[in-house]
């Protein structure tokens, strides 16, 4: 892998950081992994808790199988291994929020073993980040410890939620990488259905592996940073943590393989408390729960209804005709990719209908701070300015000023281009009177455009302003050009 | 009838289908019994209300001709089992004042089969231990007593509330549950008949677990009809337990008096062990004399991997129980430490005010062999001699159908001899840990009495999911032992 312009600078020369992730996806399913509580976010505290979560005396746990089939699913779209035999473990520890004193997780045997995902890098590079394992654990409930001085609360709801842990090999080499890796995972969970992503709700969550090395070296010491979740102080905890092993290093210290936590007040990693991590978690296999059985015609019966990846969509849309960048940036999101294709599908140009919406809606979008699908313009709406453009029936002046008509005011931006009268003039005659009439006006620029013809600009703007917009530009531009007698440029 | 408390569950069955008793009548006549031997300490909860309700209950559907396998037979519950609104208590400190919401599954069998709760019986505490001594309500003592002697003998453990409960005629019978004999050991040591299904048989949902990989439920009861009627209507597959099995109930009864005639009941040379009583050995050839009398081939086999069932047995059980037992932390429900400091003083104060010595013991037993750098040594290399225990009665089975052995290597010993010293108390498991291990069935009954007159029971193994030719050859054993003696019913005097 390139590490072009990655490195970090220290007093003794180049060092290369090394990045691996383990990554907690929130399983999208209505049930909990081992109970049929509801997992719905945002519920009263302590009101999606059955017994099983409880961890009340002779409760048993029951795999929940629809949690399997979504860790298949992302298995298969993070082009992994699926083992047909995975086995469930108790990871024992205390913890007021861990009911069961353990936490059932995957330890020796993950459901899924080895795959890879590839992260689109700036400039068009694209890089592979190996996937070691994925295996399928509970999460456990939530400790709140700001709302009384002395008393500590604890909320269930979280508890026994399924998770699907999601371990790189460390192949990223940089912030920025390990960024690009989390919004592909991201998206590609995103497109399977399988994780909402939302990181903000905590329903991806990364502890983060970082080292340092001198380029070609063996691996140094790492340390992990632990529970984030944000794409953005990643990045940051990253390049700090980075800078202070190299700092460590070059002043001769060692690095202790130790766990920190971010603080993002003042952007510094710091170790976690060693009562925090000392655990020996005594793994041993639930004894109550039987090995976890695939049967194969099941597995491909999943692989055959996933859907389109992110890479095979970012493909298929460059065989369009639309470019690497534009593709990646439809590509990026679903809910983005699908608008698109319904803007196609209504009869849009795929090539304008990109261009359009990267460089129109997506920027009005941001603006107001709104995801796609809350945007006021439908896809149709959207399809039918692009192929009005297309058809010459407005101009790109008007089809924005449209979209602006249609994002405040709704309606069918055919009919309002007939009731407004924004239909572009291409009656020749018509614009030769305006032509003539701004000329005849306008004698001293006449002059000053045969001698700079770059002036013509001028009286193509001042016609365009006469008719309203909706004269043909390039029907205005070449008739200035003849009656100024200049030639065209370019 | 003369005293009905003295029928067993079958004629107890039989009597009330046929209306010549009254489930309420049969309820009331145990709740007085029970009145009469609480200083047997074997019920923790008496139940009267709900037992009188369900007898009535019984008796309307008697009277309208929709009896159940079991309608209005009044029967007594180990209190390891959650029963939905009645104290469950698991005799320990930590839960001995928690209500469950929700009925075990084999309870609710029970129920659903028109059984009829009494109370909930004594036991050891979490199932751990062979004399039910280790309770939080103090140890239930046995009602048999050596000849001449007022000495307290132990009921057997972990299930002596069950075993006492039904040699005294408290109970037409009881629920029990066994990891490591903890049915077996309290049926042999007090003249009853219990049977240890094969693992999977009955649900383990809502029953308080101990090692979840070893713990099954079961009953003891008088006779192997009893036992027959019991596990029928215990026995289920349940979708709420993962390791319950899906192979139909067989109606046990029917081929109960088959007999044994071609029946290959093999001999493990590896139980004849040093420091087994005389009489032990000599009831078990005379039972196998029997069997032989019968019809029955005796086969000799090995089982070459007995000797360390104990120690795998001592490895395993303790390593689960010490992660079943992480949930009573004072949270949430149970016993909680007063004033606690933070969060580690609430743990570590209310599971050591909450726990008991051999359930500490066992607790950090089990921490230990599964910590890193022991795990290997320990809970690795049983898990593997557990393997070749099991595959040692599978090959076992290629030359017989059923093993027969001792149950325990002495009779009932006496309250306060052995519990001061645990490894005593575990060798007493010796016979019964393997079939555990193995995921067997296998049933105790009684064959006879010893010179001081306490029974001795003899234990017969079984191919998995087999527990039919168990009955049969356990009849086989109990109409040639023709054990009909019963305690002297001393607790009553006082």
């Amino acid at each position: 892998m390139s590490t072009n312009g990655k490195l970090i600078q220290g007093s003794t020369g180049p060092w290369e950081v090394v990045v691996g992730l383990e990554v907690h996806c929130q399983v999208l399913s209505k049930a909990k992994l081992f109970s049929s509580a509801s997992t719905v976010f945002g519920a009263d505290p302590n009101s999606q808790v059955s017994f099983v979560d409880a961890a009340m005396p002779g409760m048993l746990p029951v795999i929940n199988r629809y949690c399997v089939e979504q860790a298949v699913r992302t298995g298969l779209g993070l082009k992994a291994k699926i083992n047909l035999r995975s086995i469930f473990d108790r990871k024992n520890y205390f913890y007021a929020d861990l009911p069961a004193g353990y936490q059932i997780s995957q330890y020796k045997n993950p459901v899924v073993g080895e795959g890879e995902v590839l992260i689109d890098l700036p400039g068009g590079e694209v890089a592979k980040v190996g996937i070691e394992r994925l295996h399928l654990e509970q999460d456990a409930g939530k400790s709140i410890h700001d709302q009384h001085p002395d008393h500590s609360f604890v909320d269930l709801n979280r508890a026994g939620i399924a998770l699907m842990e999601i371990v790189t090999r460390p192949d990223m080499h940089s912030s920025e990488e390990a960024a690009a890796f989390l919004r592909k995972l991201r998206a590609i969970v995103r497109y399977l259905g399988t994780c909402d992503g939302n990181m903000e709700e905590g329903s991806m969550r990364a502890d983060v592996n970082v080292s340092v090395r001198k380029p070609g070296a063996p691996f140094n010491t790492r340390c992990e940073i632990k529970n984030m979740n944000s794409v953005r102080f990643i990045t940051q905890a990253i390049d700090y943590e980075a800078r202070r092993q190299v700092d460590v290093l070059e002043s001769g210290g060692t690095i202790q393989q130790q766990t920190l936590l971010f603080d993002t007040r003042n952007g510094e990693t710091r170790p976690m408390r060693s009562k925090e991590e000392a655990h020996d978690y005594r793994y041993f296999p639930d004894p109550d729960l039987l090995p976890l059985e695939l049967d194969e015609a099941w597995v491909d019966e999943i692989a055959s209804s996933l859907p389109e990846l992110p890479d095979e969509k970012k493909n298929r849309f460059m065989s369009m005709g639309l470019s690497s960048y534009d593709a990646l940036v439809l590509v990026a999101e679903k809910d983005s990719a699908d608008y698109f294709e319904a803007m196609l599908g209504a009869g849009a140009e795929p090539k304008a209908a990109a261009n359009w919406l990267n460089n129109e809606y997506f920027g009005r979008l941001n603006k107001a701070s709104l995801a796609i699908a809350e945007g006021p313009v439908s896809a149709a709406a959207n399809s039918a300015i692009v192929q009005m453009v297309s058809e010459n029936v407005i101009s790109g002046k008007i089809a924005k000023d449209l979209l602006d008509i249609i994002w405040s005011e709704g309606g069918d931006p055919r009919s309002v281009v007939e009731s407004r009268g924004l239909k572009q003039v291409t009656d020749t005659s018509a614009i030769e009177k305006a032509v003539d009439a701004v000329i005849a006006a306008n004698p001293e620029k006449v002059q000053a455009a045969r001698a700079k013809p770059s002036m013509a600009g001028w009286f193509v703007g001042q016609v365009m302003k006469t008719t309203g917009g909706k004269a043909n530009p390039a029907t205005v531009n070449a008739l200035v050009q003849a009656r100024l007698g200049i030639a065209e440029e370019g | 009838m003369s005293d009905l408390t003295d029928l067993t569950l079958t004629e107890a069955r039989d009597a009330v289908l046929a209306k010549k008793v009254s489930a309420r009548e049969l309820t009331e006549a145990f709740l007085k019994s029970m009145e009469g031997a609480r200083g047997l300490n074997a019920y923790v909860t008496e139940t009267p209300e709900i037992a009188l309700r369900m007898a009535d209950a019984s008796d309307k559907r008697i009277a309208s001709g929709t009896a159940r396998p079991m309608e209005g037979l009044p029967i007594g519950i180990k209190d390891l089992y959650c029963t939905k609104g009645v104290r469950t208590t698991a005799s320990s400190r930590i839960l001995s004042s928690y209500v469950p919401q929700y009925e075990s599954t084999v309870t609710q069998n029970l129920w659903n089969a028109g059984a009829v709760m009494l109370g909930k019986l004594n036991c050891d505490e979490f199932a751990m231990g062979s004399s039910n001594e280790t309770s939080h309500f103090g140890p239930c003592i046995s009602p048999w007593r050596a000849r001449n002697s007022n000495a307290q003998l132990v009921p057997g453990g972990s299930s002596g509330g069950s075993s006492a409960a039904v040699a005294a005629n408290i109970a037409l019978g009881a629920t029990a549950t066994d990891t490591g004999g903890s049915i077996r050991c309290p049926a042999a040591v007090t003249g009853t008949t219990g049977i240890k299904p094969t693992y999977g048989r009955c649900s383990r949902w809502g029953i308080v677990a101990f090692a979840s990989s070893l713990d099954q439920a079961g009953p003891i009861s008088h006779t192997v009809r009893d036992c027959a009627i019991m596990l029928k209507a215990m026995a289920s597959v349940d979708p709420k337990d993962s390791t319950s099995v899906d192979i139909p109930v067989p109606d046990y009864e029917e081929s109960l008096d088959a007999g044994v005639k071609g029946l290959r009941v093999g001999i493990p040379k590896e139980y004849r062990v040093e420091g087994t009583a005389p009489e032990i050995d000599a009831i078990w050839n005379k039972t196998a004399e029997w069997l032989k009398a019968q019809g029955a081939e005796v086969v000799e086999i090995s089982l070459p991997h007995t000797k360390y069932a104990l120690p795998t047995y001592y490895i395993i059980a303790p390593a689960e129980c010490s992660s079943n037992l992480a949930r009573y932390d004072g949270v949430r429900y149970g016993y909680r430490a007063g004033d606690p400091r933070d969060l580690i003083d609430l743990y570590e104060r209310t599971r050591a005010e909450g726990f008991g010595a051999e359930v500490r013991r066992r607790i950090l037993i089990g921490t230990y062999v599964l910590s890193a750098g022991y795990y290997d040594a320990y809970y690795l290399r049983a898990q593997k001699v557990r393997a070749l225990i099991a595959r040692d009665f599978t090959e076992a089975y290629k030359s017989c159908d059923v093993v027969l052995t001792p149950a325990t290597p002495a009779p009932a010993f006496g309250i306060g001899e052995k519990i001061a010293d645990p490894v005593t108390m575990y060798l007493y498991d010796v016979f019964t840990v393997t079939v555990n291990l193995a995921g067997l069935p296998s049933l105790v009954v009684p064959a006879g009495l010893n010179d001081a007159g306490l029974p001795l029971g003899i234990q017969l193994i079984g191919k998995a999911f087999d527990e039919s030719t168990l009955f049969r050859a356990g009849r086989a054993i109990e109409l040639a032992a023709g054990f009909k003696t019963k305690p002297q019913a001393w607790w009553r005097a006082a």
